[in-house]
């Protein structure tokens, strides 16, 4: 097959791909560093290209409103938001999942207030890493892309049935324009294909009437709570399909997570997101000085890979885990939690930092990651060290 | 690599075009099939206000994602920013680093405002040639121009095609002529060391 190699930003790119999976409906409302993308795709509908049907709403609690009424009915409906947006949506964001409705939404992440800030952190996903909802997260805009394509996929799939969010550094990717292949209109929507209206449930089956989110009191929420992490279970073996046919189609092959030289690696940076990249090129000069560091990237946060990731960093003296953003009182951040609780029961565990960096878009570039890099060295030969250290901060 | 990618860090005001210019350089560049980055520093949105854009252009697939601290290209759309600290446009110049100012000034004049003894200087009045041929100033097109006379990174003719390819989807064919022109004069009338 052959692909257009174009230059386009990270919201126009996955813009197009959402164009490219023929949705029916998409609930809109403006958030920076979001708004682009939907203005992108409005554009597409302005100009008849798709003929989706977008319901302009008051507020992002009545986007993911919307969205659930609408994907409750059968259709196929993708919505978008960013930091405070997604927080103010919260409540819903939990019940589209509770409802099991495969829902696309990308989260172009930003730090929350206060004070205001726009630019790039992960707290606002982070945040929603609990509300039962698919979260795969992309280092540039080809990864932006791809992934807002196989996520229809894997949404509706009829063993998954879960929302997908995908997640994008704010400006670092969404407005840097960045070279890309896309997959002509007609194989891009040979890949997606269309969805099956009829799928699970339909709200507009007469002949089979249903009631959706009703009272769910002592007597079955529990169960209910229970096919939720049983869906969130089965997972991985649908995305791990969709990657490979992906694969196959385009070249480009996706894994739970990416590793990045780590075949020999004695140091591992585990990271999400843009700053993987920069840490890639550090890593090709750390090597050429033979400091034996490698990184892993993880794609999908949830569900949270945790035997694969532990396998995977088996053989690392020290892991140093970065998170774009803090738990207020907690114990390191979030990644930081999941991958030393994910490597506890190894019979010999690498050393785990934590590393909180990069928030309200604070620029991480490769002279903090070369520090980094110098810590965890130091660390492998025997030096102490704080658990959770602080990275590209005035102190 | 850093070393096989070529880093420019554009400086203007808002309205003057730097963020356009850093994108629009970042894509005509594919058609040669480069790879390529471009990207603005975003702050409070304001015309005047001191703004930054970004290009990285490379033979390889680009994985850096920040800001652009060691330029091998400064590109200075407004003068007035030469002075000032806040814009920092010598910031992070090494002794190759070249220099492309929108100016009526002469590069030895230039180079003392800036104080930099290393890398190269040159200059351009962009304001001028975007006024004469296109009735506004604005300097950014008339720059990438002097870009091509002095960067490995586009040629002219793949400039001008590019340009009139993507100014098609907006512009009058008299815009786009008067812009042909300025990159076109740029290129010719950049001054050197």
């Amino acid at each position: 097959m052959k692909q257009i190699y174009v230059g386009l930003t990270g919201n126009e790119a996955v813009a197009t791909a959402f164009k490219q999976a023929r949705p029916h409906v998409a609930p809109a409302f403006p958030i920076t560093p979001q708004t682009e993308m939907m203005h992108k795709f409005a554009d597409f509908v302005a100009d008849g290209v798709v003929d989706t049907e977008m319901i302009l709403v008051e507020s992002e609690h009545s986007a993911m409103s919307a969205a659930i009424g609408s994907a409750a009915t059968g259709a196929r409906t993708f919505t978008a938001t960013s930091s405070a947006g997604f927080a103010l949506m919260w409540e819903v964001v939990y019940i589209a999942a509770s409802l099991r409705l495969p829902i696309c939404m990308p989260v172009v992440n930003r730090a929350l207030s206060g004070n205001i800030n726009i630019h790039n952190d992960h707290s606002d996903a982070m945040g929603g890493r609990d509300a039962g909802w698919i979260q795969l997260w992309c280092e540039n805009t080809q990864e932006a892309y791809d992934h807002a394509l196989m996520c229809w996929r894997i949404a509706e799939h009829k063993d998954v049935r879960l929302p997908v969010m995908i997640n994008y550094d704010g400006f670092i990717i969404s407005h840097t324009a960045e070279s890309l292949h896309i997959l002509p209109d007609e194989d891009a929507w040979k890949f997606v294909g269309p969805k099956d209206l009829k799928a699970g449930y339909s709200l507009l089956d007469m002949d089979r009437p249903i009631t959706v989110g009703p009272l769910d009191l002592t007597d079955y929420y529990f169960e209910h709570k229970v096919s939720q992490i049983e869906a969130l279970k089965r997972a991985p073996k649908y995305i791990a399909e969709v990657y490979k046919e992906f694969g196959q189609l385009t070249g480009r092959h996706y894994s739970f997570f990416e590793e990045y030289r780590t075949d020999d690696a004695d140091l591992v940076i585990v990271a999400l997101g843009s700053t993987a990249g920069t840490a890639k090129d550090v890593i090709d000069a750390q090597r050429e000085k033979g400091v034996k560091v490698g990184l892993l990237k993880i794609h999908m946060f949830r569900p949270f890979p945790a035997a694969e990731l532990a396998k995977a960093l088996s053989k690392a003296k020290v892991v140093g885990v970065m998170d774009k953003s803090a738990s207020f009182g907690g114990w390191g951040g979030p990644l930081f939690n999941e991958i030393r609780s994910a490597l506890y029961d190894l019979p010999a565990r690498p050393k785990i930092h934590n590393w909180i960096y990069g928030l309200g878009g604070r620029d991480t570039d490769t002279k903090q990651i070369v520090s980094l890099i110098e810590q965890l060295q130091a660390i492998a030969k025997g030096r102490e060290a704080e658990t959770v250290n602080l990275l590209g901060v005035r102190l | 690599m850093a070393a096989a990618t070529t880093e420019i860090r554009w400086h203007g005001r808002g309205g003057q075009g730097a963020k356009t210019a850093a994108i629009f350089l970042a894509e005509a560049v594919l058609d040669q099939g480069k790879h390529s980055q471009g990207f603005p520093e975003y702050g409070p949105e304001r015309r005047g206000a001191p703004v930054r854009g970004f290009t990285r252009i490379s033979d390889a697939p680009i994985r850096l994602h920040c800001s652009i601290a060691e330029p091998d290209y400064v590109i200075v759309l407004d003068p007035t920013l030469l002075d000032s600290q806040a814009a920092g446009v010598p910031d992070g110049a090494s002794d190759d680093t070249v220099f492309l100012i929108n100016t009526v000034e002469t590069p030895a004049n230039i180079r003392k405002r800036l104080g930099i003894k290393g890398g190269k200087v040159h200059t351009v009045d962009a304001s001028l040639i975007a006024q004469e041929c296109f009735g506004r100033p604005i300097p950014n097109m008339p720059m990438i121009g002097a870009l091509a006379a002095v960067a490995d990174v586009i040629t002219l003719e793949n400039l001008v095609a590019s340009l009139v390819v993507r100014f098609k989807k907006k512009f009058s064919q008299a815009v786009i002529d008067g812009n042909v022109t300025a990159v076109e004069r740029a290129y010719k009338e950049l001054v050197s060391e």
